[in-house]
């Protein structure tokens, strides 16, 4: 595996980007308060934006690939619906959906481009009607700022699970609100949570340097990936298409690449020159895409 | 030093559990009998004790934590970016694998101590500097000398009788300690002060935990306790799996998923990534007409991959029309609408579903049992997102348990298969003989053309896979 493409663009600190349901666009956002879509195939940046605020560490790309949300110190989340005429900025359609008292840590769309699910440091994760800006559903339980989120691949239910600094992961039923299961096996910040392709577990990144694999039927850890070696937090992890293989970004600018069933490293990856801040698998799985604080962001397949 | 080790917020300490391993590794570093093997540096007339060279350092790491010589060099790299080791001569980023000689930090310097690094230690550091160099600062040190001079003018006299009294206290230690003690304080200033360029390693990004007062403070009221007694009741009742049983689900899925995976088995003809080719994307569309045969294939794995994909769903549709019930998925898909609408359609979603699918006489009645339909009745008289939910459970597993399986049985899905698109199994990493341009695609968001047509993969495909193969 090693670098295909190397987008370079952001002036600052790449801290999070996601991928366009067409498998070759993304959406990344830097602490400079640019959000930029790329074509990352050719590597030409197709629309950009500055946020008011710096640190913008959250950025997600609709469904439909119509529009982008992002949101950061600035405490609200953002829609910018993606406009290709000229003489219409991007900043002007901005819609303000989520209203948090401290920073958004993280941001998704559930399966339409009507609802946001947002994770905030002010301790909750909360549901938005995108078209109302109207609060949906909030989520209480952490104890600490949340970092992370991701939504169940599941065929019938609503769940997600979120990461926090309390350690906790937790896992919540998004019609009730509840908090459906929690996890605290972690010695540090959870600082990513994705769930395995089938849905039925999740991994988590943690700065004790430690990835956990939990299993939400047995209900318990059920793997550790870990290295004496590895000594800086995984800020960001990602499972492969099959779920054989979970990609971490960790913050001492590599990126290792785990074995889920057998619990081995499989290979590093070197080539950014500052710590990986996020990390994602591409929709179809033919190549991932990690962003660092080297402001810059490379494909890898 | 002036400064004095405050005790920093807790939070701060614990964002950099990494420093705490660091040093763990350096301590055995230095452990007499496991650690690295020191060696004792001549520089002219002086001889400093207790050195050691990079490859000596590399090579413990390599074979104290097994990793290989490239993890251990940037592992080294880190810890002298740290500031845990250090180089007499040339202070560098990086662990050099020639002669240089390196030496370990003194504890008393180390990042983990996270003292506040004030203005004024800076200014006397460099005021020494300055003194000893007489005058000639360089860079970006020079630079800062000057700013602090402006900035803290009113204590500049303090801050040169302090230099000049701690050179004059070092004149009287031994030339080698002089030395050792200048190479501490110079490693410890580039940590806390980097040169242009360099990035600082300290920082950690916006402050986590800090806020309290602007976190949700849940109020611990007797529904609190309640809830919190309900959570845990709910948890001791769950029924839990054992974990063999999840392995053995995870070793299932993936052996059926691991040749669809591109990363791990590739894809054909080619991953678009590797040869700037993206024949691969234009054969599976979302809405191709002739899908790939990995692609029928995995509609078979689960009813939740045969709906997730367009062309998947459309076949089974039809194949629906075929045993007329049709109307499930239908009432399934108005379901979904609904569920992940916007908020101000959810009255007249809810609505239109129930004209069509549940009223009684309706169109395209769906059947679910009595008690199902009474408790959804019930709960449209006040029509929320997920009023339906219920119902759409008992169609969705209606037509999982009977529908699909039957579907997966079907002529239609066996003539599926035999129609889909085959690759030849040639080699799988294809060498672009010919440098194809990288072909942008349309944006989704752009308005649509007026007829949509499938991009054209059938002129290209399996001729430009023989021409690169």
């Amino acid at each position: 595996m090693k670098t295909r493409r190397t987008l370079k663009g952001h002036g600052n600190k790449v801290l999070c980007m996601d991928w366009c349901k067409d498998k070759r666009r993304i959406v990344s956002s830097s602490q400079d308060g640019k959000v930029i879509v790329w074509d990352s195939f050719t590597t030409n940046k197709e629309h950009a934006v500055t946020m008011p605020c710096t640190w913008v560490m959250a950025c997600a790309y609709a469904p439909s690939g119509c529009a982008i949300a992002c949101g950061g110190l600035d405490n609200k989340c953002s829609v910018y619906p993606l406009t290709f005429d000229k003489n219409e900025s991007m900043a002007a359609k901005k819609k303000s959906v989520a209203m948090h008292t401290n920073y958004l840590s993280a941001c998704s769309f559930t399966n339409s481009d009507m609802q946001i699910l947002t994770a905030s440091g002010d301790g909750t994760c909360a549901l938005w009607d995108v078209e109302s800006g109207q609060l949906l559903q909030s989520f209480h339980g952490h104890g600490a700022d949340v970092l992370c989120l991701d939504l169940a691949p599941s065929e019938t239910g609503n769940t997600f699970v979120s990461g926090g600094c309390d350690k906790k992961s937790m896992v919540w039923d998004m019609r009730s609100g509840q908090c459906v299961q929690a996890f605290e096996t972690h010695e540090s910040d959870v600082n990513s949570v994705r769930y395995y392709p089938s849905g039925d577990a999740f991994a988590s990144g943690s700065d004790d340097a430690t990835c956990r694999l939990y299993d939400l039927r047995a209900d318990r850890e059920v793997a550790i990936y870990s290295k004496e070696s590895i000594i800086f937090g995984a800020s960001s992890v990602d499972f492969s298409l099959s779920g054989r293989l979970l990609f971490a970004g960790y913050n001492d600018y590599t990126i290792n690449v785990w074995d889920v069933l057998k619990g081995a490293r499989v290979s590093i990856l070197f080539g950014h020159e500052n710590r990986v801040s996020t990390l994602r698998v591409s929709p179809d799985g033919t190549a991932f895409c990690s962003g660092s604080w080297d402001h810059t962001l490379r494909v890898w397949a | 030093m002036a400064a004095s080790p405050e005790t920093h917020g807790g939070c701060r300490r614990a964002q950099m559990p990494h420093l705490s391993k660091m040093e763990r590794v350096v301590v055995s570093m230095q452990d007499p009998d496991q650690g690295v093997k020191m060696r004792s540096q001549r520089l002219l007339i002086t001889v400093i004790p207790h050195a050691v060279t990079g490859s000596d350092v590399v090579e413990w790491l390599i074979q104290k934590l097994c990793i290989s010589e490239e993890e251990a060099l940037h592992l080294g790299a880190l810890l002298v970016r740290h500031g845990y080791l250090y180089a007499l001569r040339d202070p560098r980023p990086a662990l050099q694998l020639d002669q240089t000689l390196y030496r370990f930090q003194t504890p008393y310097f180390w990042t983990s101590t996270l003292w506040p690094a004030a203005e004024l230690d800076y200014a006397i550091y460099l005021a020494k500097k300055n003194i000893r160099q007489q005058g000639a600062l360089g860079g970006h040190e020079k630079e800062h000398y000057d700013q602090l001079h402006r900035r803290i003018n009113h204590a500049w006299d303090l801050v040169v009788m302090q230099a000049r009294e701690q050179l004059r206290a070092a004149k009287q230690r031994r030339k080698g300690d002089r030395l050792v003690i200048a190479c501490q304080e110079q490693t410890y200033w580039l940590v806390n002060r980097p040169p242009p360029g360099v990035p600082s390693v300290l920082e950690q990004g916006p402050e986590r935990g800090s806020c309290i007062a602007r976190r949700v403070q849940m109020t611990k009221n007797a529904d609190f306790y309640k809830q919190e007694i309900e959570c845990c009741t709910k948890a001791l009742g769950r029924i839990r799996v054992k974990s063999s049983v999840c392995l053995e689900a995870y070793l299932k899925f993936s052996s059926q998923h691991g040749p669809h995976d591109p990363i791990m088995s590739g894809c054909l003809p080619s991953n678009p990534w590797i040869t700037d080719d993206d024949t691969y994307w234009a054969m599976n569309a979302p809405n191709v007409a002739v899908p790939t045969r990995p692609r029928v294939e995995r509609w078979g794995f689960s009813f939740r991959e045969l709906l997730e994909d367009p062309v998947g769903r459309a076949h089974f549709m039809d194949f629906l029309r075929k045993e007329f019930s049709a109307e499930n998925l239908s009432f399934w898909e108005a379901c979904e609408e609904l569920r992940h609408g916007g908020q101000a359609q959810i009255p007249a979603l809810v609505d239109s579903v129930y004209q069509q699918f549940l009223a009684p006489g309706a169109a395209r009645w769906v059947n679910i049992d009595s008690r199902t339909m009474e408790r959804t009745l019930e709960g449209l008289r006040q029509p929320h997102r997920y009023v339906l939910d219920d119902a759409q459970l008992h169609i969705y597993m209606l037509m999982k348990k009977d529908s699909y399986p039957r579907f997966l049985k079907s002529d239609m899905y066996r003539g599926l298969l035999a129609e889909a698109r085959t690759l030849p199994e040639t080699k799988r990493r294809v060498f672009p003989f010919m440098w194809k341009p990288r072909l942008s695609s349309p944006s989704p968001a752009l308005p649509p053309a007026s007829a949509s047509v499938e991009p054209a993969a059938t002129a290209g495909g399996p001729g430009a896979a023989d021409g690169e193969a």
